[in-house]
């Protein structure tokens, strides 16, 4: 009797982990970025504003600060918008936007009609930097201490929850720096 | 000489694999053409865009992918190559940015152990199960 029950306690543990695993498959897309601990990489970009001026890695270091990837292209940026509004506003470090793989008109184009949230912005049209970062797609947000650590990233669009953990996550950097 | 005529059905089958090939090979070089110096570093950088996974879509490689990071990606590896790095350098390069994930390839190290073992675990216990029925049925004849 016990013994014809084996094929069905198989079968029902087959289920389970098949459920588990649809369930946990967006989850299981994320990549852990092995970069965090690690200090930021050497980069030099032109700005936003005036593309004949640079911001470095060095210009960067001694204050926290958060690097919001983004480009006009994506649509899940937009989504995200109202949240990176109010991290501009309302997180005690600065925001920094980091434009990836754009083009400066249309990036441009876009601050003017949703808004500019972010203090700086650098722009990576060829992509180096963003693949020293280990960026693979855009949203992205960095966290990155006042000794030039990246301690967080956070990959995909900033919703309610992920704002509240990286308020909580900035203010943890700015008390660092006390 | 007297031809069987089932060797007519597999010559048409040769044929349509072999144009299958053609085609594939075809579709495989409609990636960016870089100006390698030598057919071994084309070898090279063939076989480590095949190992290596494009982030984006994830279940495509560097090569088969069209995503604009895995063009900067190829991009990246070609000038690799052309700086003379080893193919072991090229996927560390990799790993430090994106991790182990990004590598079709894993290593064999103590985490990887199960994904390694695995399947000879498993083959090893369905043979010994087989080996356990066998031997009880024969006994019980």
């Amino acid at each position: 009797m016990i013994r014809a029950l084996i094929p069905l306690g198989v079968f029902v543990a087959l289920i389970i982990l098949l459920v588990v695993g649809l369930q946990t498959s967006e989850e299981r897309k994320l990549i852990q970025s092995p970069l965090i601990g690690k200090p930021i990489p050497e980069f030099s970009l032109p700005t936003m504003q005036d593309p004949e001026a640079r911001i470095t890695h060095n210009d960067l270091i001694g204050e926290p600060f958060m690097l919001n990837v983004w480009g006009s292209w994506c649509w899940a940026c937009r989504e995200e918008h109202p949240f990176i509004e109010r991290l501009g506003r309302e997180a005690p470090i600065e925001l920094i936007g980091f434009n990836w793989k754009d083009r400066r008109e249309d990036a441009l184009a876009w601050i003017e009609r949703y808004g500019n949230s972010w203090s700086r912005q650098v722009v990576d049209f060829e992509g180096q930097t963003a693949i020293d970062l280990g960026v693979y797609g855009a949203p992205e947000t960095f966290l990155v201490d006042h000794r030039g650590i990246i301690r967080h990233k956070l990959v995909g669009p900033v919703n309610a929850n992920s704002f509240d953990d990286l308020m909580r996550r900035a203010m943890q950097l700015r008390a660092e720096t006390q | 000489m007297h031809t069987p005529t089932f060797q007519r059905p597999m010559r048409c089958l040769a044929a349509a694999l072999f144009a299958l090939v053609l085609c594939s090979t075809a579709l495989a070089s409609a990636i960016e053409t870089y100006p390698f110096s030598s057919e071994l570093e084309e070898t090279r950088f063939r076989s480590l865009i095949a190992e290596l996974r494009c982030t984006v879509c994830q279940n495509q490689s560097l090569s088969d992918s069209d995503a604009p990071l895995a063009k900067d990606l190829r991009r990246e590896v070609f000038g690799m190559l052309q700086d003379n790095r080893s193919d072991q350098e090229i996927r560390d390069f990799m790993v430090e940015r994106y991790g182990e994930f990004v590598l079709y390839r894993p290593p064999l190290a103590g985490h990887t152990l199960l994904l390694w073992g695995g399947p000879v675990g498993l083959l090893v216990i369905g043979l010994a199960t087989a080996l356990i029925a066998i031997r009880k049925r024969r006994t019980a004849l």
